[in-house]
């Protein structure tokens, strides 16, 4: 496709750039629109076999059960695109689902966004540990999170005493945030919905956001382009021990009943969640819509289990294997991509060597 | 590579290693092998006497199924009223996770440390058999309680109440509350692998079987919260969801029955379905108060550790041996005699609804 | 990359380096036998070895492939869910009337059919062993309810289970830590000894570098993982006869154990580097440390905190004294030089973002 040298000789390289990173968020897009597709098949199957499974009331609460992990996976993605993780998640739940109870116990007129912002705040405080060990200390994420997950849920464990809260000596006020609904949509999903919407906006259309995408694909190319990689993976870390947090204000709003194990296991839960998201666990792509989706995703599989009275122990054996399959999936996706881009930009540079090396 | 320069280095280490270990702890200590020639038989296992003294000082360890469970603890406790009534000393050692395994390493301490008797409530009745074996061999007196091994690992079980009166009670309580005593009926239970909660379910699907006052009830589903909160919570929206016509659920479980309490209180479903089962006073309390929940049932767990300390005491300085017919005194409970297979029975399930659900602090 | 650093590094420093971790685990399990003999008596006997080696026995035997793994960069997280399905499959072939001495045989081959199965996802299909293996865990945990389901079977014959627990007549080792250690004598030997072990090696220092000087890079993952699944059923039989029960949700959990047993070992996760040696140290460590608190009284839950503190501070401590070095060879080549490039000086290797 050779077109009039001057007219293109200099736009060239930028519509290049365009292009290509057009095309990538077509592909994101195109993965996003991919589960979407399959939530949506899943809830008609289902939906045609038991219509009371999308009962008002019974999407709110398949909405409800969803939203815990996907706030989990909003942060886990941040992290998953620095090529780091974070196995702590659960555990920072655990410790900030059992302090938002604690202080409503003892002190029940405790204004409720206090304790919200107690429970990020403690969060982000686990977050830092875990940047910190990650990027000053040079510890490899899987070996600096796993250490913090011991330790946090331990900590979880010496803290509640073998104690529990009850949902019945907390405020209603506050429990109310876990049962009540605004324009009909849960409360503890808007949560969830806002910090994906910040997120989200934040990664596209910051170039602190963006330069997370860079550290993940080429750690070192990211450092030598100038960029800061510490401060970015401390601060992706930070975010997602703030989300973890709040995650955990919210499953005790949900819940009422906390004890040292809220959020036992959740960690793989999350990664899952992502990775079916589309989220690569080599970082460097991904977005945080994916992960919620992921997470929507399974939870829907589980519920949508129940109905043909599918023996609850298949269910798991299921999301193993629909996990495979978005692994894989993604695998093949990126390959195309790669080719696609390797044959995109041969065509662009052979069609400005023509360019130039035709006339001199 | 340059592997090949420190293999020699790593074969000193493995030597290093080897010997420290084999001086340390075969210079140190008996062994397994020694304690199974001198051993000898424990105090069940010989004739019991009942005018034994019981020793000042006996040393007891028990064992919930997990740490962190406030019901358990309440039991605890009363192990420890009793065993410092006798002039004993308590200590409850409890494992992080409710597996099959966890409390092996808790009863090898035990055992190592020559405890006088450990009292247990099990996570699975057979995994910890072999652990216990060892911990008899040693004289260490066993009693189970609330949640039972297999009978041949213990000399005592101490049962809250008979499993089948357990059973029956709630199947009772369910088929008074729901109107005509007619319907879908679904049990939302514990850890599938949970000793109690399996005998009751026998004992509750027998009932329902047999007995003609229960014809027109139809128990469709057994669900499991594995005593998990959340869990709970989510198993009982897949119940509602499955069986659209249900009329009650039975959670013979305190977390479980909490969890659907305040899952089908102040829903669309509250006054539609019945929710009954054993659940605790304080947490129950604000929905019997509201009237969702009518009535449920339970007993004093600090009553049936009461009970399993002073058994454990008579069972380690010998009064007792846990045959049957044998009886002994439990403080304040009073007398009472060993049943069938080392079962010892607390007493008859309480009913608790609002008329007597503010007597009680637990 | 790794290769050249390997290569141009001077041999004595690799050495004392590889010294170094071992030494350091050596130190602290003397610590630790110090502590555990100083708050309880039983700590330093025959008994408590029995029995604490016999607990650990599983993890200890998983450990043992998932080293070669991690060595080569890979990792596999499935391996307590094969536990359990061997574990399952046990019972439920005990129950249908199966002689034991098919059914182990029969559960070991399907650890290795399961360990196939995460080798070619991961090495023909091509996908992160990370992802493979979360979803493999899941799967085969769910494999192991659909075939035992919440059952416990128990009635294994007692000339069996008795395996699981006894000593090896005359010794305080019991079974299953013998035979873990005859294991632990193989893994080293291959690992150490043979060019299949240094080819383990070059593949996690370039694995690129490593195929195209003819190591069956595919070949070996391969039969790394296959190994590992195998392995990982022969823990569930183990497993299921110590506790004379078989359960499908036997060692829910352990797998993040392995790993932490591996790392603290000082194999590194990105591979190319680490010892058996350093691992069976790090078993010992962990066990010594369970027990000692455990027979001092101590809540379980210091267990917990102990072993992940102790698993950050190991890797922690000889970053920081890295770093503390090199920051002192930076100031003085800065005094020495008008500029200092700070990216040649930068070094490459154990940041958490690095390749």
């Amino acid at each position: 496709m050779s077109q009039p040298a001057e007219a293109v000789a200099a736009p060239a390289p930028q519509q290049s750039e365009r292009s290509r990173r057009d095309f990538l968020n077509a592909v994101v897009r195109v993965r996003e629109l991919g589960l979407i597709v399959a939530l949506a098949l899943l809830i008609t199957i289902t939906a045609i076999a038991e219509p009371r499974f999308v009962e008002a009331a019974s999407l709110r609460d398949l909405v409800r059960n969803a939203t815990i992990i996907a706030l989990l996976a909003v942060g886990q993605t941040l992290v998953l695109v620095t090529r780091n993780l974070d196995l702590s998640v659960g555990s920072v739940l655990g410790l900030s689902a059992f302090m938002a109870g604690d202080l409503f116990q003892n002190n029940p007129d405790l204004p409720i966004p206090l304790v919200f912002a107690l429970g990020i705040l403690l969060g982000a405080a686990a977050g830092v540990i875990n940047g910190a060990l990650v990027t000053f200390g040079r510890l490899p994420a899987l070996v600096a999170t796993l250490g913090t997950l011991y330790v946090f849920r331990g900590l979880a464990f010496v803290w509640t005493g073998g104690s529990q809260v009850n949902a019945e000596t907390l405020p209603d006020s506050f429990l109310s945030i876990g049962t009540s609904t605004i324009l009909g949509v849960p409360t503890i999903a808007l949560f969830t919905v806002v910090a994906l919407v910040i997120v989200g906006y934040a990664l596209r259309n910051y170039r602190a956001g963006r330069e997370l995408y860079a550290i993940g694909s080429n750690p070192q190319a990211a450092r030598l382009a100038g960029i800061r990689t510490d401060r970015r993976v401390m601060a992706a870390f930070v975010a997602s021990g703030a989300l973890a947090g709040l995650a955990g204000v919210l499953f005790t709003a949900r819940y009422g009943t906390v004890d040292a194990t809220a959020g036992t296991g959740y960690e793989l839960q999350v990664i899952a969640a992502a990775v079916i998201g589309g989220v690569a666990i080599f970082g460097g792509s991904g977005s945080v819509w994916g992960a919620a989706l992921g997470a929507v995703l399974l939870t829907t599989i589980t519920s949508a289990l129940i109905v043909p009275k599918v023996p609850a122990f298949w269910q798991q054996a299921v999301v193993g294997a629909l996990l495979l399959a978005a692994i894989a999936l993604d695998r093949f996706i990126a390959v195309r991509v790669a080719e696609r881009l390797r044959q995109r930009s041969t065509r662009t540079t052979a069609a400005a060597q023509a360019r130039n090396g035709g006339e001199r | 590579m340059s592997r090949r320069d420190h293999g020699w280095l790593r074969t000193l280490f493995a030597i290093a290693l080897a010997s420290v270990f084999a001086l340390a702890f075969v210079a140190c200590g008996e062994t397994r092998d020694d304690e199974d020639d001198g051993g000898g038989g424990t105090a069940a296992e010989g004739e019991a006497n009942p005018e034994a003294e019981i020793p000042e000082g006996l040393e007891v360890v028990s064992i919930p199924k997990q740490l962190g469970n406030p019901y358990e603890e309440i039991e605890h406790d009363g192990v420890k009223e009793a065993i410092e009534e006798l002039g004993g000393s308590h200590r409850y050692e409890g494992p992080t996770d409710a597996g099959a395994s966890s409390q092996v390493p808790l009863i090898n301490a035990a055992a190592q440390q020559g405890v006088d008797a450990l009292i247990i409530a099990a996570n699975d009745p057979n995994a910890v058999c072999p652990a216990l074996d060892q911990a008899r061999q040693r004289d260490v007196a066993i009693v189970a309680m609330d949640s039972d091994t297999a009978p041949e690992c213990r000399s005592i079980f101490i049962n809250q109440a008979s499993s089948e009166d357990i059973g029956d009670t709630q199947i009772e309580m369910v088929c008074e509350q729901i109107e005509g005593c007619e319907g879908e009926i679904a049990i939302l239970s514990a850890t599938p692998n949970a000793t109690n909660q399996n005998t009751w379910i026998e004992f509750m699907e027998e009932e329902l079987e047999e007995n003609e006052k229960y014809a027109n009830l139809e128990l469709v589903e057994i669900a499991y919260g594995n005593d998990d909160d959340q869990k709970s919570f989510q198993e009982t929206q897949g119940l509602l969801q499955a069986y659209p016509d249900l009329k009650g659920i039975i959670a013979p479980t305190t977390v479980g029955i909490a969890a659907a309490a305040r899952y089908i209180c102040g829903s669309p479903y509250e006054g539609k379905v019945v929710v009954t089962g054993l659940g605790t006073p304080n947490q129950m309390r604000k929905f019997v108060k509201s009237g969702c929940v009518e009535e449920f049932a339970l007993w004093n767990p600090a009553d049936v550790g009461y009970l399993a300390g002073h058994a454990a005491a008579n069972l380690a300085a010998g009064r007792i041996t846990g045959a049957e017919g044998e009886t002994f005194e439990a403080g304040r409970l009073g007398e009472y005699e060993i049943g069938e297979n080392g079962e010892v029975i607390l007493g008859p399930p309480t009913r608790f609804n609002q008329d007597n659900i503010d007597d009680f602090d637990f | 990359m790794s290769a050249e650093r390997a290569a141009a590094a001077p041999a004595p420093r690799r050495l004392s380096e590889l010294a170094r971790w071992e030494a350091l685990i050596f130190l602290l399990i003397v610590g630790t036998m110090v502590l555990g003999s100083g708050l309880s008596d039983e700590f330093l006997t025959g008994d408590n070895f029995s029995f604490t080696s016999a607990d650990m026995a599983e993890i200890a035997l998983m450990a043992l492939p998932l080293t070669l793994i991690v060595i080569t960069a890979e990792i596999d997280l499935s391996v307590a869910s094969i536990l359990g399905l061997s574990s399952a499959l046990m019972g439920e072939l005990w129950v249908a009337g199966w002689p034991i001495e098919a059914i182990i045989p029969f559960c070991l081959l399907v650890g290795a059919v399961c360990g196939a199965f995460n080798a070619v996802l991961i090495t023909r299909v091509g996908l992160p062993s990370l992802a493979v293996t979360i979803g493999t865990l899941t799967m085969y945990r769910g494999f192991a309810l659909v075939v035992l389901g919440d059952a416990a079977v128990a009635d294994f014959p007692e000339s069996y289970t008795r395996y699981g627990f006894e000593n090896v007549p005359g010794t305080i080792i019991p079974y299953p830590v013998a035979l873990f250690g005859v294991l632990a004598i193989v893994f080293a030997v291959v690992l150490h000894k043979t060019k299949f072990g240094r080819e383990i090696y070059a593949i996690g220092a370039n694995q690129e570098a490593a195929f195209f000087s003819g190591v069956r890079v595919k070949r070996i993952k391969e039969i790394l993982f296959v190994v590992s699944g195998i392995v990982a059923a022969l823990a569930g039989v183990i497993m299921t006869l110590r506790l004379a029960s078989a359960r499908a949700d036997y060692g829910t959990g352990f797998e993040l154990t392995v790993v932490a047993a591996v790392v603290l070992g000082g194999v590194s996760i990105f591979g190319g580097k680490g010892s058996i040696v350093g691992v069976i140290l790090a078993l010992f460590l962990l066990g010594g440390i369970r027990s000692a608190l455990t027979l001092g009284q101590i809540s379980q839950e210091w267990v917990t905190i102990v072993t992940g503190a102790l698993l950050i501070a190991a890797v922690l401590g000889p970053n920081l004294v890295q770093r503390a070095r090199e920051a002192r060879a930076h100031s003085r080549d800065r005094g020495r030089s008008a500029r200092s490039g700070s990216l040649e000086h930068r070094p490459r290797e154990k940041r958490g973002t690095d390749e």
